[in-house]
């Protein structure tokens, strides 16, 4: 699936992260800014394309700016920011892409 | 070459500085040496006047030149206008290649860094650096090498002649036409010089730099004329609002609160506790909320302190005041509280030596029961980091961390477990500061963990109410909420040095790298 509103979701607080996702070029395009880039970039990125990979997104710029967050505050976000995108905020798949 | 803390020095640092490798704390106990002494230019005629108009003439009259090693302390803490003000006269003068041999250097400093990537500064030796100074080392701008070294190793280096100081310039809060500094007074009151003494005692030149001058005699003297060849009256040496700061409010949170209550109760039960114990403490919220809630228990049960020893707060002088304390040792005030406090007869100055060097006939460190401290990462090894950042950048200062760690009978190191994502717990710090065999207790919010080689500790808490813990155990608390985090990317060139507090190489700093995602 494709992103074609951007949308935007999370802060900039110690401890969350802001996702923003905007129509990609044909593929993931991942920009990552981190506090803790060093030794959780990688991880970052894991966490990152395997949440966009649930969500069925193959089609994106992201844009992550990171203070330190959690695997599960960036999956969140990262959630948050498609279904913003998508226009959806009912009948969100709790269990199903959202796991 | 592997030393005793398991860090790889390499050996082309073990050329190049002359070092050896750090052996563990007690290698040098009974070494013999002879101490070094400054060249001194006598002054018998008495027409003479030791004031000189500015800073400019002053280093004329000091005969600077390329090469030269200037010492400057750090009393006015982010406060300090004096490195910036001699450092821009140097450089004007076109100057290179310049030592700088400070107690400590901090973001106020940050103007310097133009210095260093044009070659006026090649080396610089400190208990630490913050802001961009630490950046600068770490992305390798500063073409030597940044040697990190303790309150007591600073005086340590000095007294062997290992670090000779040609000028040292010496901010004095006051001072007299003929030299007598005092840091009581006048508009930039830092309660103490003791960082400076050894400066005063070892450096061949010494200017004292004040904003207040006062009529002979400024006694009672914290550095003597006899010591001081010039002096320099300019409109202010600092920031008297970033010298001393108000007295921290105590902290309200809560997860500090706790930590700070497992500290005391283990203080409390622990065999040292008891009537002519000695304290030191440090200036983090849980530190100070834990000296405030030791002072309750020990009115309680009528337990008196003999000394406390300080890096002085609010807290620590108020001990004396409510008449729970015999005296305080002071070589740092952190607040007006603190420099307040020094006029009280019970609360004697220091020098950092008296304090701390290992290479004298015996400091105060060697007497302490307690020591609390605070630091950006603990190992499994119960190795202490506090200078270099989890993300590979300089960015903290050994200050006295390795000398009351050594020297304390009980050595505790509060920590969250987290801060932010990351764990403060991990398998290998980033850069060893303070050797495990020094660091006795670990307290963090989600327990504590008492160091195998401290049985008897061990031992005298077995019935004691506290979350105990192994260190492994809270390392793995730590990788559960975070993940286990990765080494940082470091390139080849070693940019500084932790030395141990006898002048042995704890561990190297290397040159911060780009991150690059890894290739899969």
């Amino acid at each position: 699936m494709k992103i074609e509103r951007p949308a935007m979701a999370g802060t900039l607080e110690s401890s969350d992260c802001q996702v923003t996702v905007e129509e990609g070029e044909g593929k993931v395009e991942l920009t990552l800014e981190s506090a803790v880039i060093n030794q959780f970039g990688n991880q970052i990125r894991k966490v990152t394309l395997e949440t966009l990979h649930n969500l069925g997104i193959d089609d994106v710029r992201i844009t992550i700016v990171d203070k330190g967050a959690l695997d599960c505050t960036i999956k969140a976000r990262i959630e948050g920011a498609v279904y913003r995108s998508l226009g959806q905020k009912e009948h969100l798949p709790w269990g199903g892409a959202i796991r | 070459m592997i030393n005793a803390v398991g860090r790889e020095i390499p050996e082309e640092i073990l050329e190049l500085t002359g070092k050896e490798v750090f052996h563990g704390n007690h290698y040098f106990d009974g070494y013999e040496y002879k101490k070094d002494g400054p060249n001194t230019r006598c002054v018998i005629n008495s027409n003479g006047s030791k004031l000189v108009d500015s800073i400019h003439d002053v280093l004329v009259k000091c005969g600077i030149r390329d090469g030269m090693t200037l010492g400057f302390h750090h009393h006015f803490r982010e406060g300090d206008y004096i490195v910036n003000m001699v450092m821009e006269e140097v450089h004007k003068m076109g100057i290179r290649d310049i030592t700088i041999c400070a107690s400590s250097l901090g973001k106020a400093h940050d103007p310097i860094v133009p210095y260093i990537e044009d070659g006026t500064i090649t080396n610089i030796q400190s208990s630490g650096v913050r802001g961009k100074i630490g950046e600068a080392i770490s992305t390798g701008k500063l073409k030597g090498l940044a040697i990190m070294r303790s309150h007591g190793g600073r005086v340590r280096a000095i007294e062997t002649g290992e670090t000779r100081i040609d000028i040292a310039f010496i901010g004095t809060p006051t001072c007299d036409d003929y030299g007598n500094c005092r840091g009581i007074g006048g508009k930039s009151d830092c309660g103490v010089l003791s960082y400076a003494m050894v400066d005063g005692d070892y450096a061949d030149k010494v200017v004292a730099i004040t904003d207040c001058l006062v009529p002979f005699p400024n006694f009672p003297a914290h550095i003597s004329m006899t010591k001081v060849d010039y002096v320099v009256v300019v409109d202010a040496i600092g920031d008297p609002k970033k010298i001393a700061t108000g007295a921290a409010k105590p902290t309200t949170d809560q997860r500090k609160l706790m930590m700070a209550e497992y500290c005391t109760q283990f203080v409390v039960n622990s065999p040292y506790f008891k009537d002519g114990f000695s304290y030191q403490t440090g200036v983090g919220g849980a530190s100070i909320a834990s000296t405030i809630s030791l002072a309750k228990i020990m009115k309680e049960r009528g337990i008196r302190m003999r000394f406390g020893v300080g890096g002085l707060t609010k807290p620590m002088c108020d001990l004396l005041i409510n008449d729970q304390v015999d005296c305080l040792l002071d070589t740092q005030d952190f607040d007006l509280s603190a420099v307040e406090s020094v006029k009280n007869l019970k609360h004697f100055r220091i020098s950092a030596g008296e304090y701390a060097d290992p290479f004298n006939k015996g400091a105060v460190v060697n007497k302490l029961d307690f020591v609390i401290l605070a630091a950006l990462e603990v190992d499994v090894h119960f190795n202490c980091n506090v200078v270099v950042g989890s993300d590979g950048m300089i960015t903290g200062a050994q200050g006295g961390h390795p000398d009351t760690a050594a020297g304390a009978k009980c050595s505790i190191v509060i920590a969250p477990l987290l801060q932010g994502r990351i764990p403060a717990i991990c398998t290998d710090v980033t850069t060893v500061t303070t050797p495990g065999e020094s660091v006795d207790v670990v307290i963090t919010d989600y327990g504590i963990a008492i160091n195998p080689r401290r049985q008897d500790l061990i031992e005298a808490m077995k019935d004691v109410d506290l979350p105990f813990k192994t260190i492994e155990e809270l390392r793995d608390i730590a990788y559960s909420i975070t993940g286990e985090p990765e080494k940082v990317q470091f390139g080849d060139r070693v940019v500084g040095i932790i030395e141990s507090r006898d002048g042995t190489i704890m561990d190297v700093v290397r040159e911060i790298k780009p991150f690059e995602f890894r290739e899969d």
